[in-house]
C-alpha cells in the first residue's frame, strides 16, 4: 500500500509500505491503559502520527501524551531514539522505520 | 431523612464513609494516590462523578453508575482548537487554551436530568445535554469581552468557574463565579452573560471596586429564596437579597470572619450560613492558630463563633472552597491537613472523623 509522508502539508516522500515504528512505554501508564504492553507498533512519519495510531489502537491514550490543543503534555517527554522531540507544540519530528520512541513522565514530588 | 454518605475529593484519591449506628467510617477508596479536585453524586440521577488531577496526564472525568463499586472514564471537557487565555501581566499575550484544572461538577436543574455543567481552569464554562457523554464549552461567557482584561489566576496560574448556581426556580437562570473575574449572570440559558459584582470589593486592584476583576472563592444561592446569594471571597464575605445586582458586605468588621473559602448556606432560613475563616490572605491559618466555625443567623448582621469540639491551639487547617458541606442539621468539612470534622447541631458541637486522610479538597454530603 502506498502512503505519502506529510510534514507541514509538504510531500516528503511515499513508502510502498507504512513504516512502522516502535513505541516504549512508561509503566505508569498502564495503570490506566493495562492492554499496553512495554513495546508498541504503530505507523506513521511524525511523532504526532505516530500518537494518533497509539489512540486508534487504546482509545483515549492520546489525551494522556497531548493536551487540548495537541501540544505535548508539559511534563510529558518523548524522545526519538535518544533524543527529545523537538517539536512540543505540534509533534511535527519525523520518525524513521529504524526509529524507536520512548514516552516518558517528568518526575515529581509529593 | 439525613443523608448517610460522604463524598471526599483528596490528595491521594477519592474517600467515601458511611455513616451506621451514627458512626462515620471509610467504606470505599478509589484513585489511590491521584488528586481528587471534586466529587459528588448527582441527586438527580444518582451517577457519583469525580474529578481526578492526573498531574502529568492531565485531568479526567470518571463517573459511577453503582454507587463507587466500578468507575468509567468519561471524556473530560477539552478547549476547542484556536482557543486562547490572555495573560494579563503580560500585556495580554495570548497562550493556547488547554485543561489545566477541574474545579467543580454541577447538575443542570431538576427539569433537565441530562444537563451538567463543569467550571475549569482556565476558566472555562462547559455544558453537556447528553449525561455527561459529552461537553461543549459556553462560548459566549468564554468571548465576554471582559475576560481578556480582568481575569487573572489567584493561587493558580489562571483563573477559574469555581461556582455554578442553577436557579431551581428556572434551570436557563444561572450565575458563575470567576476566581479571578467575578460573578456573572445569565437569564437566557447562558447564550448572554452580565457582570453581577456592584458592592464587591478587590482590595488587590488599584480601583477596588472595578466592574470586574473580583475574587469569589465560592458562591452559593439559598434553597429557600434563590435571589439571595452568599459569597466568601477572598475580600470579604458578601451577601445579595436581589438576585446579584448589589452586594453587601457582611464581614466582621473587626472580626475574624473575613477571609476565607467556603460557605454553605441553610436549607430552610436564606439568614442563615456557616463559614470558616482564615487569617488573612497572605497568612491562610486559622486565626489565632485557632479553629472555628462562623454562623450567622441574622443575615450577616452578626456573627457566632462555633469552637466546641474543634483544636484551639495549634492548628493550621485551612479548609477549600469546596471542603465545607451542609445537610439540613449536618455539617461537614475536611480540611489541607487532612482533619475531617462533622456536627449533627448546627455546628454548635464539633467532632473529629479522622485525623489522618491526605490533604482534602472537597466534601459533600450525598
Amino acid at each position: 500500500m502506498e502512503h505519502l509522508c506529510y510534514i507541514r502539508g509538504i510531500i516528503l516522500f511515499y513508502y510502498t509500505e507504512e513504516i512502522m515504528a516502535t513505541v516504549k512505554f512508561t509503566r505508569h501508564l498502564v495503570r490506566y491503559f493495562p492492554a499496553l504492553s512495554d513495546r508498541v507498533q504503530a505507523t506513521g512519519c511524525t511523532v504526532a502520527e505516530i500518537i494518533a495510531d497509539l489512540d486508534r489502537q487504546f482509545p483515549g491514550l492520546a489525551d494522556y501524551i497531548v493536551d487540548d490543543q495537541g501540544a505535548l503534555r508539559k511534563h510529558v517527554n518523548i524522545f526519538l531514539g535518544g533524543d527529545l522531540v523537538r517539536d512540543r507544540q505540534h509533534l511535527q519530528d519525523p520518525v524513521s522505520e529504524t526509529d524507536e520512541l520512548y514516552i516518558f513522565q517528568a518526575l515529581s514530588g509529593g | 431523612m439525613a443523608r448517610n454518605l460522604l463524598i471526599l475529593g483528596t490528595r491521594k484519591g477519592l474517600i467515601l464513609l458511611h455513616r451506621q449506628q451514627g458512626e462515620w467510617r471509610v467504606r470505599q477508596t478509589a484513585f489511590a494516590g491521584v488528586p481528587v479536585s471534586y466529587a459528588m453524586r448527582d441527586h438527580r440521577t444518582g451517577v457519583l462523578w469525580v474529578c481526578a488531577d492526573h498531574g502529568h496526564w492531565g485531568q479526567k472525568l470518571y463517573r459511577s453508575q453503582d454507587g463507587g463499586e466500578t468507575f468509567a472514564e468519561v471524556s473530560a471537557p477539552k478547549f476547542p482548537e484556536g482557543s486562547v487565555i490572555y495573560d494579563v501581566f503580560s500585556g495580554g499575550a495570548e497562550k493556547p487554551a488547554s485543561l489545566s484544572y477541574l474545579w467543580i461538577i454541577a447538575p443542570g436543574g431538576d427539569d433537565r436530568p441530562e444537563r451538567l455543567y463543569i467550571g475549569t481552569e482556565p476558566g472555562g464554562l462547559f455544558r453537556s445535554d447528553d449525561g455527561g457523554e459529552s461537553f461543549h464549552l459556553v462560548e459566549s461567557l468564554w468571548q465576554h469581552p471582559s475576560r481578556k482584561e480582568n481575569w487573572f489566576g489567584g493561587g493558580r496560574d489562571q483563573a477559574g468557574v469555581c461556582a455554578i448556581v442553577v436557579d431551581p426556580r428556572d434551570s436557563n437562570h444561572l450565575y458563575v463565579g470567576v476566581s479571578v473575574g467575578g460573578v456573572y449572570e445569565s437569564v437566557d440559558d447562558g447564550r448572554s452573560w452580565v457582570g453581577r459584582n456592584q458592592g464587591l470589593r478587590a482590595d488587590y486592584l488599584p480601583d477596588p471596586f472595578s466592574e470586574y476583576g473580583h475574587d469569589p472563592h465560592f458562591m452559593v444561592a439559598s434553597p429557600s429564596n434563590p435571589d439571595i446569594l452568599w459569597q466568601q471571597n477572598h475580600c470579604g464575605v458578601f451577601r445579595s437579597t436581589n438576585g446579584g445586582k448589589t452586594w453587601q458586605d457582611i464581614s466582621q468588621p473587626n472580626g475574624p470572619v473575613k477571609f476565607g473559602f467556603p460557605i454553605a448556606v441553610d436549607a430552610h432560613d436564606p439568614d442563615t450560613a456557616w463559614v470558616v475563616p482564615g487569617i488573612s490572605d497572605e497568612m491562610r491559618m486559622p486565626v489565632n492558630q485557632a479553629l472555628f466555625v462562623g454562623r450567622t443567623e441574622d443575615g450577616g448582621k452578626t456573627w457566632q463563633e462555633l469552637r466546641k469540639g474543634l483544636p484551639q491551639e495549634n492548628a493550621y487547617d485551612v479548609v477549600f472552597r469546596h471542603a465545607l458541606d451542609i445537610d439540613e442539621e449536618q455539617l461537614a468539612f475536611g480540611s489541607t491537613t487532612g482533619n475531617l470534622y462533622y456536627s449533627s447541631n448546627r455546628g454548635d458541637d464539633w467532632s473529629c472523623i479522622s485525623h489522618n486522610l491526605p490533604p482534602i479538597y472537597s466534601v459533600r454530603f450525598a
